[in-house]
């Protein structure tokens, strides 16, 4: 069981407590009507899985219902660390 | 990673422009009978004709106004409108609660509050919160579908280690701390307001199960049901 750390209630919880929304970090194109279907159809299907440091979204659901975001390392599970939406990862891959 | 790395947030001025509401207020009146989610359960009965004396009491606190007060704390006029008709601040420090005499406010996110009241006052609570407060907010009377229960006595922590995987030593949940968590496979907002007394926030559709469920954790304690 792990303990993730939620920087809304700024404290460390069960991991019961969360749910992971899959990969961060994806912009909605601001004109889908003049999307390509390949641009649309990457927006809504396409997602990495990358082996090692994956930016993700996940929500405290039965905490605060607040969504934030966690670098982990999909080899390990290791959390890198926790940072809010609207801030940006401070551990990023070095190559990609 | 993409460069938009966040939504913009409407401004307090673009919130204020919002279209009036329409208001109702849910008490029908003295001539109908309410009832709690714990109806069924007669917990009148219970305390008549059950144990007296027991590791664990339970209480249902029935009937109360429940409000979700929602703003930003960025919004000023939000933070200074609740605090003008509450007679308190909102507190702002997570996990954090905050009462003065029939009014009790819980932190439950960083723009998100429960204040809970005499049940005849949730209206008229509603209404001086809208008047004072201006802005991008909410507010949201939600009575009908959640209770306040209170555990107490020696053995009611015992009772919550089973229930929740939050740790509710005394290290870590202080009188006055307010966590929203997993609770028997339900959740609930858990308030401790007392060396022995634990306040929780369960949902109207969950209190069947969750009464079925306190009665059995509580057995090998003793339970003693308070009316
Ligand atoms: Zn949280």
């Amino acid at each position: 069981m792990l303990l993730i750390y939620c920087p809304h209630c700024g404290e460390h919880r069960d991991e019961e407590e969360f749910h992971s929304k899959g990969q961060a970090h994806i912009a909605r194109p601001l004109d889908p009507d003049n999307c390509t279907d390949k641009e649309w159809g990457e927006y809504l299907f396409f997602r990495k899985n990358p082996r090692g440091l994956h930016h993700e979204l996940w929500i405290h659901a039965t905490g605060c219902r607040k969504f934030f975001n966690v670098t982990r390392d999909t080899v390990s599970y290791e959390i890198k660390e926790v940072y809010k939406i609207g801030e940006r990862p401070s551990v990023v891959a070095t190559a990609s | 990673m993409s460069d938009i790395i966040a939504p913009t947030k409407p401004t307090a001025e673009q919130g204020a422009s919002a279209a009036s509401i329409a208001l109702m207020d849910q008490l029908a009146g003295p001539a109908v009978r309410a009832e709690s989610p714990l109806y069924n359960a007669d917990l009148a009965t219970k305390a008549r004709q059950g144990a007296k004396t027991g590791g664990v009491t339970l209480q249902e606190h029935k009937l109360l106004g429940h409000l979700v007060i929602r703003g930003s704390q960025d919004n000023a006029a939000f933070l200074a409108g609740a605090q003008a008709v509450l007679g308190f601040d909102l507190p702002t420090q997570p996990l954090t609660s905050a009462e003065s005499g029939a009014l009790s406010v819980r932190w439950i996110a960083p723009d998100e509050w429960l204040l809970i009241a005499p049940g005849r006052e949730a209206f008229d609570l509603e209404n001086r919160l809208r008047e004072a407060m201006s802005g991008h907010i909410a507010i949201v009377n939600v009575s009908g579908g959640q209770t306040v229960l209170e555990l107490s006595g020696p053995d009611a922590r015992a009772v919550l280690k089973k229930s929740t995987p939050y740790d509710v030593h005394d290290s870590n949940f202080p009188v006055g701390k307010v966590v929203t968590s997993v609770f028997a496979k339900s959740q609930a907002v858990i308030r401790r307001t007392g060396e022995q007394n634990w306040e929780l926030v369960i949902r109207r559709s969950f209190a069947d199960y969750l009464w079925l469920w306190l009665q059995d954790a509580s057995a090998e304690y003793g339970l003693v049901v308070k009316d």
